[in-house]
């Protein structure tokens, strides 16, 4: 089961933060600084891997962004990396080549995405459609809303 | 009060300002009210996308929290004005600062409220804020279990599919029991989004609350005979958990998962992902659905564990995974590293394990840095139930050493110590000192202990395992820890003479080396460890191997360069020393420079060395004659794996001083830093009276300065003695020889050799000197009893307290600690002094206690100025073990006694336990005692109760 998912730039800037566990905040926020700079201070040519208290970390860098994800002992650290790329996968489609921007400034899209891929720390659907199409529908409903919303303010409804 | 009504604090011209004017205040009421309508009418708070663009404005933090504050502040005034239209925004950027880092709190009832809220909007956001700021260690939490009770009911999807996933990401234990039977309900819904949804509730659930796993058992069944992969990954999840969690849900599904067996099952899914046609929809770089294809592989390890039966059944389908997999990316590695893992788990096939450790082989050649390191990390795993397939893949582990990846070469050298063995020892060192000298800090202890120890356990020949040794202390230098350094010593020690002098001479060599002696000072300590030990051999014993030797001033003057360097820490010049006045009695001519160095110490900064200057100097003067036999070569320490031999070794002891303590200590001391601090002049020192002196009183702390004191006094009473006496010891054989003391018990009987070679009319003396030597031991590191069972005597029990506190020095000390026939002194030593006349102590007459089935229990008292110190010690020569030995002793309650911690709690046949009182008078008043003796024999208690006077007289403490 995957504990948490961290999406930061390499600024160090927190980008995105899912929880699976719960931890107090001062917990999340420390987890979160010790694996940054860990992380940042890793060299390209290392591996993707770290031992880290009793669970294994497993990142990687796209473009600006890194992606980190905390995994149980017996956890597959390749899959997770699979994992990660399917996400990665997912946010370039809905995006239609993401950048770090998108994730900043739609930071909601990317966990409605997350929530779409997995539940509780594991994965719930392998098909990238199923994924996107589930996400299209709910941004449908809420345009519907926010349609009726207005007709109804300017007194059409 | 309310300065607005003071002149002095208007804004308008003093003729205006009245107190009271009703235009101007109209005219304030209706612009206020207008504005406040105002914003009712037309609120536009600003969007999340403008926040955002302000705060990344921002140039400093300064700035940033100034965005943020005001933000935040304007955000808390719309909750408490209950803004329902704009909310949603509101909460949007609440998380949006709650991702910078600011506190969040204060939208937690907000999230609630939105996810009541009929729009799907609002709910998206308010679960979405819910995950974020609501987990199970916020008080609100359990309100949230309400909402999502009625969302889970709803008859839109995505309502249901948003509830489902913020119980699965927060569910509490109590949700979990609240909400369980609703996931239940919605794990059996035809609609696929919300089945695979609940499943994986299903599996949060179980992992907060694992009781409630048997409401989940039912609605398992269907879920491995659906087409749908999001169905049948969380179906192998849910069901993995369950059989991860109970051996009892293990056995249910081995035996009846719905219409078929649950192996057959996967398996079937498993063949039609590979061997079924190219979907586009789950291929994943010419790979299907390689998710599901893991978890099904996990799930399939989980039942062929110690399953003879289902293994057979996989292993037809695991050996085509590992065949058929496409391996160029890491999707197909994926596959093949978690099938790996399943072979190796479950009990498969010969052929199929080579399979699968060639599979790993092959990953250490793989060009992705991550792909070597899961080989070696599973490798490691499964280097214990299969050495000989992984041994094949040797060479391509060292490689690995030379990976510029951490990570990797860590797991490569662990890896490489898990296959050294009797056959490839050489080879295998020669690597790992390459990687050894070339390593980082982090790894240079962890690797030269593991080297150590692969030589211990698999050195050819001595000559080469004291070359390793050598190698490796001076590969690691500096980072060498202190067992390297102690495991050195034993080995030259019990190495054979020639051996000996070549190691020797090596050492010499290497301090020859620049900088050898300040980067390398483990290397420096074992060396003039040697150096001193082997002087004679090492200057004038046979020199085979053709080394060039130093002159004697030649060596001095080294010992002098770093017995002066700064750079040179204390613990080396410490050996230094001692090395020094062992050369003392091994040169041959320069023995004054020695003198003049050691006494230069004498007024060393280092208290430390200061007092060893001091003491050493001693022994160049008036008691010269003590030198050479309180120098002389310590016996060979064995190693304890090989430390049963009792009395084979005894007649090696018979030529030496105090080292056999010595040493046994420094080993112990070296290893382990808390005793050293306690035990530091009794470590590397020779003199053993004075240093035994030093270290009482470290360790027994202000309590027993006194004591230490008064042994002081004693050991200088009989030092003076014997100086007048003028009667030269030249050896301690002929002091044996004249006590008559029994050479069968070999650790005993050196300590004896130099307490008696000092003196030999106080037997009082020296108990009260053992008797400091005990609580050396004990108040240094609080020895348990039960662990050194059949020892009786003080000695042993300082000794096997150091053992104790020591950890792991089952190596260090084989011929004391906890040996049954190791001797026990005081039961040596008794009775060897009570048939001795010669040994009668005067002022110190032995007192019986009780004489009773064998049972021999005797009371020395040793009167001293300020308490009188009694010794007790129990012998057993029945043929019974006796336990739970209590003693317990009562004065008058003119005299107060202090009882101190007993050797021990068990006596076996011959064993001794002994027991130090100090009774301290404050009247003139004859002591009597009374004691009562508890023990157990055969699982029956027994008590004693007997009566003692005869003590000397006290005199008052506070005279």
């Amino acid at each position: 089961m995957m504990l948490f998912m961290l999406l930061f730039s390499r600024q160090g800037k927190l980008r995105l933060q899912k929880w699976y566990m719960a931890y107090p905040d001062k917990t999340k926020k420390k987890i979160t600084r010790e694996l940054v700079t860990t992380i940042l201070a890793r060299k390209p040519k290392m591996c993707s891997f770290l031992e880290w208290k009793d669970c294994k970390i497993v990142y990687k860098r796209y473009a600006s962004l890194y992606f980190c994800c905390a995994i149980e002992q017996n956890d597959n650290e390749l899959l997770t990396l699979e994992i990660i790329h399917r996400y990665v996968e997912l946010l370039d489609k809905y995006f239609g080549s993401v950048c770090e921007l998108d994730i900043i400034f739609n930071f909601e899209k990317a966990y409605f995405i997350l929530d779409e891929l997995l539940i509780g720390g594991e994965i719930q659907e392998t098909s990238k459609k199923n994924v996107l199409k589930a996400i299209a529908s709910q941004d449908l409903l809420q345009e519907d809303e926010a349609v009726e919303g207005t007709l109804r303010d300017i007194g059409l409804l | 009060m309310y300065p607005y009504y003071e002149q002095d604090w208007s804004v308008l011209p003093p003729e205006n300002n009245r107190r009271f004017n009703p235009a101007f205040n109209m005219a304030t009421i209706r612009q206020a009210f207008t504005e406040a309508v105002e914003r009712v009418r037309m609120p536009t708070p600003t969007r999340l996308r403008d926040l955002i663009r302000q705060i990344r404005a921002a140039r400093t933090a300064a700035e940033e929290r100034a965005v943020v504050n005001k933000e935040c502040a304007y955000i808390r005034s719309t909750f408490r004005e209950e803004d329902s239209v704009w909310r949603c925004r509101n909460i949007a950027k609440l998380l949006y600062i709650h991702m910078l880092g600011y506190p969040a709190h204060f939208g937690q009832l907000e999230c609630l409220k939105l996810t009541a809220s009929t729009r799907f909007t609002d709910k998206r956001i308010g679960y979405l804020g819910a995950m974020l700021l609501l987990d199970e260690r916020q008080d609100v939490h359990l309100l949230i279990t309400n909402c999502l009770k009625n969302d889970l009911n709803s008859s839109t999807q995505f309502v249901v599919g948003l509830a489902l996933c913020t119980l699965g990401a927060i569910a509490s234990p109590e949700m979990a029991r609240d909400l369980a039977s609703e996931v239940e309900r919605l794990m059996k819904s035809p609609n696929t989004y919300i089945r695979k949804k609940a499943t994986l509730c299903a599996f949060r659930v179980i992992r907060r609350v694992p009781e409630l796993m048997e409401i989940f058992l039912p609605a398992t069944r269907s879920l491995l005979s659906e087409k749908n992969h999001g169905i049948l990954i969380t179906g192998v999840t849910l069901i993995t958990e369950m059989c991860e969690n109970s051996s009892d849900t293990l056995m249910h599904f081995k035996k009846d998962s719905g219409n078929r067996e649950i192996v057959p099952n996967l398996v079937r899914i498993l063949k039609n992902l590979i061997l079924g046609g190219y979907s586009p929809e789950h291929d994943v770089s010419g790979v299907s659905d390689p998710f599901l294809q893991v978890k099904i592989l996990r799930l399939l390890r989980i039942l062929g564990h110690n399953d003879p039966d289902a293994s057979e059944a996989m292993n037809d389908i695991l050996a085509q995974v590992a065949t058929n997999t496409e391996t160029s990316k890491n999707v197909g590695n994926t596959i093949l590293y978690e099938t790996v893992l399943s072979i190796m788990d479950i009990r498969s096939e010969g052929g199929l394990r080579v399979l699968a450790v060639n599979i790993l082989g092959r990953f250490l050649l793989n060009s992705d840095k991550n792909i070597r390191y899961v080989a070696l990390n599973t490798l490691l795993r499964t280097v214990h139930a299969d050495t000989s397939a992984v041994q094949r893949h040797r060479t391509t582990i060292l490689e690995c050493l030379k990976d510029p990846d951490v990570s990797i070469r860590r797991r490569a050298m662990e890896l490489s110590f898990a296959l050294i063995n009797a056959q490839n020892i050489r080879t295998m060192t020669k690597e790992l000192l390459l990687f050894l000298e070339k390593a980082d800090a982090e790894f240079k202890a962890q690797c030269s202990s593991g080297m150590i120890l692969a030589a211990e356990r698999y050195s050819p020949n001595s000559r080469w395992h004291l070359d390793t040794q050598l190698s490796v202390l001076i590969a690691a230098g500096n980072y060498v820890r202190d067992d390297v350094v102690s495991s050195t010593i034993q080995l030259v020690s019990s190495s054979p003479v020639p051996e000996q002098t070549y190691i020797t001479n090596r050492f010499w060599e290497s301090l020859q080396v620049p900088n050898h002696c300040e980067d390398k000072q483990p290397l420096l300590q074992v060396a003039v460890w040697a150096i001193g030990e082997y002087g004679d051999l090492f200057m004038y014993g046979a020199n085979e191997d053709e080394f060039e030797r130093p002159t004697e001033s030649d060596l001095i003057a080294v010992y002098h360069k770093f017995l002066t360097s700064a750079q040179v820490s204390t613990t080396s010049k410490q050996y230094a020393l001692v090395s020094l006045a062992k050369l003392s009695t091994r040169l041959q001519q320069c023995v004054e420079e020695i003198q003049a160095l050691i006494t230069s110490f004498g007024s060393h900064l280092n208290v430390d060395l200061q007092q060893r200057g001091v003491e050493f100097t001693q022994l160049f003067g008036s008691y010269k004659h003590l030198r050479p036999p309180l120098l002389e070569k310590m016996p060979a320490m064995q190693i304890s794996r090989i430390s049963s031999q009792n009395g084979e070794s005894g007649g090696s002891f018979d030529d030496n001083s105090p080292d056999v303590i010595e040493n046994g200590i420094e080993i112990g001391n070296s290893t382990h830093p808390i005793i050293e601090s306690n035990m530091n002049t009794m470590g590397d020192n020779t003199n053993i009276l004075l240093d035994l002196l030093g270290s009482t009183d470290l360790s027994t702390g202000a309590n027993d300065l006194a004591m230490a004191t008064d042994l002081s006094n004693a050991v200088h009473k009989k030092n003076t003695r014997n100086a007048n006496n003028d009667e030269p010891v030249s050896n301690n054989q002929d002091l044996l020889d004249l006590l008559d003391l029994d050479m069968s018990a070999p650790t005993a009987t050196p300590v004896m050799g130099v307490n008696l070679a000092t003196d030999h009319s106080s037997a009082a003396n020296m108990n009260n000197m053992l008797g400091g030597l005990d609580l050396g031991g004990f108040g240094g590191i609080n020895p348990m009893p039960n662990n050194i069972p059949t020892n009786g005597n003080d000695l042993t029990s300082m000794l096997g307290g150091l053992n104790i506190g020591g950890g792991a020095p089952s190596h260090v000390m084989p011929p004391i600690g906890g040996d049954v026939n190791s001797g026990s002194l005081l039961g040596e030593l008794n009775p060897t002094t009570a048939s001795n006349n010669v040994t009668m102590p005067p002022q110190g007459p032995k007192l019986t206690a009780l004489d009773k089935n064998g049972l021999l229990v005797q009371l020395v008292p040793v009167p001293g100025s300020d308490c009188m110190k009694i010794f007790m010690t129990t012998t057993n020569s029945s043929d019974n073990t006796l336990e739970q030995y209590l003693l317990q002793a009562a004065v008058q309650k003119s005299f107060k006694l202090q009882m101190l911690t007993p050797s021990g709690s068990v006596l076996p046949p011959g064993g001794v336990i002994t027991q130090e009182m100090r009774v301290v008078a404050t009247s003139n008043a004859v002591l009597r005692m009374r004691l009562r003796i508890q023990y157990t024999l055969d699982g029956q208690q027994l008590v004693e109760q007997t009566e003692v006077s005869g003590f000397p007289e006290q005199q008052p403490s506070h005279e």
